[in-house]
């Protein structure tokens, strides 16, 4: 119990070490339009996080052979920079960064309305600037903010957002700590208008009850986040 | 032809624009997408918008328009998309021995076939006509599903362009830019001596005396800047 050397990371109150309750996230910051020369863009910052999106297109996809005659296609890549953790992280494309690039580009083909683009490509570079924890949820949030800057057409925002176990007691949005030494993670994409899902994985093993309390917690954060998502689209050109 | 046809900013206004978010009790006209805009009874969903369960969505971030049954988005930012009959300005950018490939600012490069090309041009001789840089103000002959098109040369007005300079605006600031009735584009042109022909995909052409042409210059980047901080 208590994962490496039973670290006590919340209190008895229900406090939690950086002084949040158990069903509070982490400080949010959305910014459209960082990026000039991109047709959309958004900066996102969330507690220490920090990501920067950009959105071309659609473009004609190339090479050819990646051309679907009925839809278009999204070409995702998701990548951390070297100085975005404390020990420096190799340039490149690793196994990791593949991964969640995978599945957030899974995630956004089931908003994104690719049937009106056929053989188009949008492309979405997601980099990670500063890294604390739950940088999937970070990029995938962020990147549904940027398709909208972009004035692609989307049936819905998809909003990311992760709980998990520490020290047996369900916590939403995870920081560093909880993430590296708590027991469990659940990320969730999350359609906040309708409750739909697109995107969920799990690290670490939840009980049936603790696996709904998490999915509680990530369902009430969307709701929050996707305020959060909205001013950051309204306030930026009314 | 000055001017052509009024542009029709990527076809996102039909109607007049709304007045005011009377209709859903909204305080702001700037919708974004998942956004419930009502039941969809008795209401066509317009550009940007779905009819999905009885209810409207709205699946671009822009102003919501209200006209003539429909419930439009008009877009705050558009990539060009070719319709047949668009008046554009395009760009050369490949030739091979009967056509030329055109770029248009939109996903797909578009395709001037010799035979729709300017004049009377022998096979293989192309390039000699129009080489790869140049700029050309065509038609939209034909767009196929799969979003490839064909643009035509022969008509009035439609030529290579060897004076002045092409400018460039978001296709969606097309309205604003030409006004109601054509009548800002018409005081532009009165007041700057130039001759203007803005294109549907969002290029002008604009020629005339150095002076001129920078006045041009200016307003265009006053419009953008004006649109990208917010003017209504």
């Amino acid at each position: 119990m208590g994962g490496y050397g039973d670290v006590q990371m919340i209190d008895e109150n229900g406090i939690r070490v950086d002084g949040r309750g158990p069903a509070d996230i982490r400080p949010i910051t959305i910014e459209t339009g960082v990026v000039p020369v991109a047709d959309g863009s958004c900066r996102m910052t969330w507690g220490t996080n920090e990501a920067i999106v950009a959105v071309y297109g659609p473009m004609e996809a190339h090479p050819r052979k990646i051309q679907r005659q009925d839809r278009a296609v999204l070409d995702v890549a998701y990548n951390m920079a070297p100085f975005s953790t404390t020990d420096r992280m190799r340039p490149g494309f690793n196994r990791r960064s593949r991964e969640v690039s995978k599945v957030t580009k899974d995630a956004l083909e089931s908003v994104v309305m690719l049937e009106l683009y056929p053989r188009s490509k949008i492309r979405i570079n997601i980099e990670i600037v500063s890294a604390e924890a739950g940088t999937r949820c970070v990029g995938l949030t962020a990147a549904s903010v940027a398709l909208a800057d972009a004035g692609i057409p989307m049936t819905e925002m998809v909003v990311s957002v992760a709980s998990g176990k520490i020290n047996d007691i369900v916590v939403c949005d995870l920081n560093k700590e909880e993430d590296n030494y708590g027991e469990a993670d659940l990320p969730m994409g999350i359609l906040p208008n309708t409750g739909e899902l697109v995107f969920l994985q799990m690290d670490g093993d939840l009980s049936q009850d603790e696996f709904k309390q998490a999915w509680q917690y990530n369902m009430d954060a969307s709701k929050e986040i996707h305020k959060i998502m909205v001013d950051a689209l309204r306030g930026n050109s009314s | 032809m000055n001017g052509g046809p009024v542009a029709r900013p990527d076809s996102m206004t039909k109607g007049k624009r709304a007045t005011g978010s009377r209709n859903h009790g909204r305080a702001s006209l700037l919708v974004i997408p998942g956004e419930d805009l009502g039941d969809s009874e008795g209401k066509e969903p317009g550009h940007g918008v779905i009819s999905t369960g009885g209810r409207l969505k709205a699946v671009k971030r822009g102003m919501l328009r209200d006209g003539g049954g429909a419930i439009s988005v008009e877009p705050t930012h558009t990539t060009y998309f070719p319709r047949p009959g668009d008046l554009v300005i395009g760009y050369i950018e490949g030739c091979t021995n009967n056509l030329w490939f055109v770029e248009l600012g939109a996903p797909f490069n578009a395709i001037l076939p010799m035979s729709l090309g300017p004049g009377k041009i022998d096979f293989g001789g192309t390039r000699s006509v129009m080489d790869i840089g140049d700029a050309i103000i065509c038609r939209i002959q034909e767009v196929e599903e799969t979003h490839s098109s064909v643009v035509t040369m022969k008509g009035m007005g439609l030529r290579k362009i060897r004076s002045g300079v092409v400018e460039e605006v978001d296709p969606h600031l097309l309205g604003r830019l030409i006004g109601k009735g054509g009548e800002s584009l018409r005081r532009m042109k009165e007041d700057t001596a130039c001759r203007i022909v803005v294109a549907d995909n969002g290029r002008m052409w604009i020629d005339g005396e150095l002076d001129g042409i920078l006045e041009v210059r200016r307003k265009l980047n006053e419009l953008s800047s004006i649109a990208k901080g917010g003017g209504n």
